[in-house]
């Protein structure tokens, strides 16, 4: 199949184009729509069907509905520890003080919470957060965020583009000025122009065999931005979710929400040992029940005790449940009991915890009000992505800007659950705000046909080639490599030969044949997805073996403990004017002395004001 | 290692058949780990729609031994040990190729429906709205769009009728806001006129498919119908109502 010319392609245009329709591309183009711009929407699956919907416990804001002594300090100070304080002062800051404001606005829209008994938003509990602090529908909360932006969103005059597939980004000079991408449905070639472009285009999960993420998230936003000359950082942070399913095999991965820890699920070895009270670390040991008996009273609402350790952060949980199997103490297929049978009632549990129950009926004909899960950690989320500007969200490219997952920077180096969906919102709505004022004060591009035409013999390449292998099967390999070098607990030998492997699968990968022709066509879709994966598992590869320590959600056997001299970094990554990829770390600015003391208070002080008080 | 024979619909909108295909089962696996295997062993080319591959996105709608069911949460221990799957599109919609149909027109579907218009928030800001007063809403909110209760619907898929009638998915969307305690709006006219609430004659075949067992036609569809009887054949009822009061609810 021989490419178009670049005259004859189809071509739509767009002040902003935004690339990804889960919750922050979504808030984004309702933003740029609202502001009066013409807008597009691109997305991968069917409109509605993006990773958010999978989100299940809550979104995080300090609201203060369910416990009136929460605030956007002691949400930002929780924001902060969790990320081991390598996460940009400034957005933790902005989130923090916005996600309020942003989930009310969702219920102008349609989003029904479930309520307290006086009628507002009721909060759930959640790892790493002080106060019940989640909005949350049962455990379907990502996909009342995605319907409800959805619903709203397909009256404000929005052109959505379903199932294409960008493939590249285009550039004038500098600038970034438009998109090429293909529909899946035909697999002709489609040109975006635009003023501006927003990328939402969420993780990388599929890098990783065992991951809770669908086949979508190849680093597609990542890989382009990269491609583009944008920088990434923080990359070495990808997080392992504590709970996903460990059996049957087919399911592996598949996520398990907090919530049930949130509403009182424990953590059981084989021998039957509640073993997260060995694992409390230092920094959160004033704030962490001791026994048994003091959790117990927490989760019935004492205030004067401290949190059950299985709300401890999501890099301390998978470590703690990954040392246990090690050590022998693994459940029958290797994972941990999550148990949450023996602590409510079973009607309680199939009214607060529906779908799990669904998911373990349906899939592994376990009954969770009868007997405990089994669980074991899953790849579920990069805090990594591309560096953006804290409050633009412009990233080092004018007139590209990312929001969601792909960019980095509000997380740092370990994410809080629940902080995902409220970042969606906040700074979406912040990328479609500024992506609107750049796309006011600039004029349409240039496309470059050179540049055009090279996306298009790339892509051909796949389909036309006489042989070469199956792309499915070369994505399995990649799963395996980054699995087994680049899993949740990290070394620098087996980091370095994972780089010489995946060095040589880039070679494979690059030689795989696409059957038959483009029309919806999985195959090659997978092909084209492959250089996006192998972008992205390289700068991840290169950020482990560079960051000499372990944070939060990184962690070196070889480099145990936080190191503080690795506090003042964070790694940037980016494509060098040889092709050859770069990477450096760079010493963080100092923050604000008034958000660095919030961050760094003891909780009394902050809450007795003894310390934030005059910080607005 | 077990194995497992998929007979597969394979083809576009101008010709097709069936494909056999046989792959390596391992325990646990469903429908739609079946098809993945016959993409990475046999046909990279197969089409399937599929993402969260854990029943909570609604992609991978098809009929699988001719019922429809979603392909992720269809387990094939739960059929005889040697037993062919049949698996195929969803009749009810355009075929594109293989697996995956053009069901576009429930995205337009859902633009005809006039979103949710709130009142006033209370004077702190804030919306209040008691639990039990949302908890029939929240049901329908479960909804996961994926059109299996459209595809089995018989006014769609028997007679065709995609200009008369939303079908359930959009009756139970309009149902929610309706019975939402903050919308002001009135869909009644066009409920009756342009969505087609007529249409449907309560076989609950939609509620049977319903993989988040909302009960589609109870909860939802025969209260709108109520409504609309209310309003058009009882109009002195109606008037009472409106003159002397009684929630739009």
């Amino acid at each position: 199949m021989a490419g178009p010319e670049v005259s004859e392609l189809q071509t739509f245009e767009h002040d902003v184009l935004v690339i990804g329709a889960g919750g922050a591309g979504l808030r984004a183009a309702i933003e740029s729509s609202g502001r009066g711009m013409n807008t597009g929407l691109v997305c991968k699956s069917l409109l509605g069907k993006a990773h958010t919907v999978m989100a299940e416990g809550g979104m995080a804001a300090a609201l203060g509905f369910t416990d009136a002594r929460d605030n956007w300090k002691v949400h930002f100070r929780d924001t902060m520890r969790g990320g081991k304080f390598l996460n940009q002062w400034r957005m933790a800051e902005l989130h923090a003080k916005e996600a309020p404001q942003r989930v009310r606005e969702l219920e102008e829209w349609g989003a029904v919470f479930d309520r307290t008994d006086k009628g507002l938003i009721h909060q759930r509990n959640f790892g790493g957060h002080r106060y019940p602090r989640l909005a949350h529908v049962g455990d379907r909360t990502g996909l009342e965020l995605i319907r409800t932006l959805q619903d709203h969103g397909v009256h404000q005059g929005i052109s959505v583009h379903m199932e294409c597939t960008v493939l590249d980004l285009l550039k004038d000079g500098d600038r970034v000025i438009g998109a090429l991408g293909y529909w899946r449905e035909t697999g002709r070639f489609v040109l975006f122009k635009a003023k501006a472009v927003v990328l939402c285009s969420g993780g990388v999960g599929k890098a990783w065999r065992v991951t809770s993420n669908s086949w979508e998230y190849t680093g597609d936003g990542l890989a382009m931005a990269y491609l583009a000359g944008a920088e990434l950082m923080d990359l070495e942070f990808t997080q392992f979710h504590p709970t996903g399913m460990v059996w049957p095999p087919s399911v592996r991965g598949t996520l398990v929400t907090e919530g049930v820890r949130g509403d009182g699920g424990i953590l059981k070895n084989s021998e039957g040992k509640r073993f997260m009270f060995g694992y409390i670390p230092e920094r959160f040991a004033p704030e962490t029940a001791d026994t048994e008996d003091e959790a117990n009273r927490w989760l019935k609402g004492d205030k004067e005790a401290r949190r059950p350790p299985e709300l401890l952060t999501r890099d301390v949980v998978a470590r703690a449940i990954t040392r246990e199997v090690k050590e022998g103490r693994g459940s029958e297929h290797g994972g941990v009991y999550l148990d949450i049978a023996s602590r409510l009632p079973a009607e309680q549990i199939k009214k607060k915890l529906p779908s799990m129950y669904h998911q373990f009926k349906e899939l592994a004909e376990v009954d969770i009000t009868a007997q405990p899960m089994e669980v074991g950690p899953t790849l579920h989320y990069h805090m990594g992505g591309i560096k953006v500007d804290h409050d633009t969200q412009m990233t080092t490219v004018p007139g590209l800007f990312a929001a969601g997952e792909c960019a980095a920077g509000l997380h740092g180096a370990n994410r809080l659950g629940g902080n995902s969906l409220s970042d969606l919102i906040v700074f979406g709505k912040r990328a479609g705000e500024f992506a609107s004022e750049y796309a006011n004060s600039n004029d349409a591009g240039k496309v470059n046909d050179e540049q055009v035409k090279a996306a298009l013999r790339r892509a051909t390449d796949f389909l036309n080639r006489e042989e070469g292998p199956n792309p499915f099967v070369v994505q399995e390999n990649l799963q395996a490599i980054m699995n087994d070098h680049v899993g949740i607990v990290r070394e620098g030998a087996e980091l370095s030969a994972g780089l010489e492997k995946l060095a040589e699968w880039k070679q494979e990968a690059e030689k795989a044949k696409a059957h038959s022709a483009s029309q919806y066509n999985a195959g090659w879709h997978t092909a084209l997805d492959l250089r996006n994966l192998a972008i992205a598992s390289e700068g991840i590869t290169r950020a482990a073996l560079m960051r000499e320590e372990s944070r939060g959600a990184h962690t070196r056997v070889d480099f145990e403990g936080e190191r503080e001299e690795w506090g003042k970094y964070n790694v940037f990554v980016w494509r060098g004017e040889d092709g050859e990829m770069k990477i450096e770390k760079r010493e963080r600015p100092e923050p604000p002395k008034g958000l660095k003391e919030i961050g760094y208070a003891k909780i009394e002080d902050l809450e007795s004001g003894k310390v934030g008080a005059d910080v607005e | 290692m077990a194995t497992r024979t998929f007979k597969v619909w394979r083809g576009d909108k101008d010709s097709g058949e069936f494909k056999e295909y046989t792959v390596e089962v391992q325990p646990g696996m469903v429908v739609l780990d079946g098809i993945h295997r016959i993409q990475a062993e046999h046909s990279s080319d197969l089409a399937v729609r599929w993402n969260c591959k854990a029943g909570k996105c609604g992609s991978c709608s098809m009929e699988i031994n001719g019922k429809p069911r979603l392909g992720c949460m269809t387990r094939l221990n739960t059929f005889a040990p040697g037993e062919t799957i049949t698996v195929q599109p969803l009749k009810t919609f355009p075929l594109i190729k293989d697996l995956v149909t053009d069901v576009s027109w429930n995205f337009e579907q859902n633009k005809r429906i006039p979103p949710l218009k709130p009142r006033a928030r209370d004077a702190d800001g804030n919306y209040r709205m008691m639990q039990e007063d949302v908890d029939r809403v929240q049901e329908f909110r479960k909804c996961i769009e994926c059109f299996l209760c459209q595809d089995v619907c018989h006014v769609l898929r028997d007679h065709k009728k995609h200009d008369h009638f939303v079908g359930p998915r959009f009756m139970i969307r309009l149902a929610q806001l309706e019975m939402h305690p903050l919308d002001t709006a009135d869909r009644v006219p066009q409920m009756r006129k342009e969505f087609g609430s007529g249409w449907c004659n309560i076989t609950r075949c939609c509620t049977e498919v319903c993989p988040e067992h909302i009960q589609i036609t109870d909860n939802g569809i025969i209260p709108m119908k109520e409504r609309v009887v209310d309003r058009y054949y009882d109009p002195i009822a109606w008037f009472m109502k409106k003159v002397f009061g009684g929630s739009k609810a």
